[in-house]
């Protein structure tokens, strides 16, 4: 081995005099997901990383050239699966942009809720791998209780839990059942006091702060320069969100705080993330607060045109049956355009480039995955890092295997 | 928001002249096209002018329009100005024959993956990109399958037997 002639030039101080390739991944069980890192280490300590992404690349943007526009919906739930609801909305929103739909407060407001919801549940399993990948099983555990009890919200509306496909244009498929805000309430009542728990399990713990304080740390202008978003650039110290740059389904009728750190490290990260987690709850409280004064049946915008109708509806009414038609044939007007929009997504800004040539289906669709974005800095973040460093700093910058390779 | 689209338009215009054409503010957002040659001494002129500060680089991507003879291939760049909260978008079109477009990675780290995912599926060539490889798509791939003369497969065709699928055949 010794006479192997070394061709990565080694740091100052170099132990081990020679460097190891480390496959780390695709299938590591400390990656989360399917990442390959191809490391040289030298003894612990990285030298140098190379990302391979694209193991499960599936060419929504191809398969979306196809579809029609409601069925585009499901192919966004697979992009950030840890925050489906996000995705399916902001595909939904983009396409009443385009369309210049007028939605009504109360839809606006019962997207807000589930949005938050899912924001919430995103950042809730962020931060507990975090934990787990620093040897805290505990509160991973505990709030796991809390995610299934956001899907069985979920489940209450939309009938299904991970991939949720919620929402149609122009609003909701049906409306929200008592059971689905009783279980809200539930969330609100009973939430607060395990992030409360959650949060004196890790945020003063020693043996976190170690592994995590002064890891995987990144300046302000580099975060900007590579192009990050979302929790991940706020923790940077950046405060840039776009629910308050450019507010969309009324979240400017919302009055919450945008979170910033200061050193863009993993520790950073994982305040941030709890202190957004405090503001969604306060969000879905205000939206619950601000439904009490609004019809309580109204759950779409009264666009025959592009909205589903009910079933019920199809097999009775003249009208129904129509648009059903129409809309199902792809024959309803969808005008030419160009539209980008964007939502605050779990991760950061998620984009929809959506070109229309007056067609059944998009000409053309491109998703700006944050998570894609930001991955290309991991090789850089974790230069000069220990081993046991890159995993916690991957799970800090919550990469999202579907978000990634779209 | 001091910053106004015309305003924008204006200086652009005062600089370039006509290698910017096509404006048009389609949903509120700046749209232009620049010449082929141009597209990164627009986007230098975008980062560095101290009224327009358009430093943050949202998205890049590509269109295929076949029908546009020698100019098929569209790279469209999303801009944003965080300070003053303006986006734009800078089209670039190239033809399918000769798809060379200069690279923005001295202006912006984060253009490295977005133009090799371009370049994976639109075949784009970024003149100075310091690693311009597949990055979605399998290295073997000889085609570039964004592109239009990659239908996807016919949903009527009835060659296909997809009795395992669930879809008729002859159950």
């Amino acid at each position: 081995m010794s006479d192997q002639k070394q061709h990565i030039k080694l740091p100052e101080g170099s132990i081990e005099k020679t460097t190891t390739t480390l496959n780390l991944g695709p299938t590591h069980p400390a990656t989360h997901g399917v990442f390959q890192n191809i490391l040289e280490i030298d003894g612990e300590r990285i030298v140098s990383a190379v990302s391979t992404v694209g193991y499960i690349h599936r060419a929504f943007e191809k398969i979306a050239e196809r579809r029609p526009y409601y069925q585009i919906t499901p192919l966004t739930d697979r992009l950030n699966y840890c925050s489906a609801p996000i995705n399916n909305m902001g595909w939904i929103m983009t396409v009443e942009k385009l369309l210049g739909l007028e939605i009504p407060k109360r839809v606006d407001y019962l997207r807000v809720i589930i949005m938050e919801l899912a924001r919430i549940a995103d950042h809730l399993i962020c931060n507990a791998v975090m934990g787990v990948d620093t040897g805290a099983l505990t509160g991973f555990v505990y709030l796991m209780t809390y995610r299934e009890l956001i899907y069985e919200i979920y489940e209450e509306i939309c009938g299904s839990r991970l991939t949720t496909n919620i929402g149609r244009i122009g609003g909701f498929e049906r409306n929200f059942t008592p059971a689905a805000f009783a279980k809200i309430e539930k969330f609100l009542a009973e939430y607060p006091a395990v992030l409360k728990e959650f949060e004196t399990l890790l945020t003063r713990n020693r043996i976190f702060m170690e592994r995590t304080q002064g890891v995987g740390g990144i300046s302000a202008e580099k975060a900007l320069s590579y192009g990050f978003t979302g929790p991940n650039l706020r923790a940077a110290g950046v405060d840039y969100d776009v629910r308050v740059a450019n507010p969309y389904s009324s979240y400017q009728d919302f009055d919450f705080s945008v979170p910033v750190g200061t050193t863009g490290d993993c520790y950073d990260r994982y305040l941030v993330r709890n202190a957004e987690m405090w503001e969604s709850i306060s969000i879905i409280r205000q939206a619950m607060e601000k439904l009490k004064s609004l019809p309580d049946d109204v759950y779409h915008a009264d666009v025959p045109a592009y909205y589903l109708p009910d079933k019920k509806d199809v097999y009775t009414k003249m009208e129904a049956l129509i648009y059903h038609f129409k809309i199902v044939m792809g024959e309803s007007d969808i005008l030419p355009g160009e539209v980008y929009n964007a939502v605050e997504g779990a991760n950061g800004e998620l984009g929809f480039y959506l070109i229309s040539d007056g067609g059944r289906s998009p000409y053309r669709l491109h998703f700006r995955r944050p998570c894609f974005i930001y991955y290309q800095a991991y090789a850089e973040m974790v230069k000069g890092a220990m081993l046991s460093d890159a995993i916690v700093c991957m799970s800090s910058l919550n990469l999202i295997a579907g978000e990634l390779d779209a | 928001m001091s910053l106004t689209n015309e305003r924008i338009q204006q200086r652009l215009t005062e600089k370039f002249g006509d290698v910017l054409t096509g404006f048009e503010e389609p949903f509120g957002l700046l749209t232009f096209t620049a010449q082929k040659d141009h597209n990164l001494k627009i986007m230098q002129f975008l980062f560095d002018d101290e009224e327009l500060r358009f430093r943050f680089l949202t998205d890049i991507t590509a269109v295929h329009y076949p029908e546009r003879k020698n100019e098929e291939l569209a790279v469209v760049y999303h801009l944003h100005n965080l300070v003053d909260n303006v986006r734009l978008r800078l089209k670039v079109f190239a033809p399918v024959a000769a798809p060379q477009v200069f690279t923005a990675t001295s202006l912006y780290e984060s253009a490295n993956w977005m133009e090799r995912e371009t370049y994976d599926f639109f075949g784009i060539d970024f003149v100075g990109h310091p690693n311009l490889i597949r990055i979605l798509n399998v290295d073997e791939m000889t085609y570039f399958p964004m592109r239009k003369e990659f239908p996807l497969e016919d949903a009527m065709r009835i060659d296909k037997d997809d009795e395992m699928f669930g879809r008729g055949g002859n159950i």
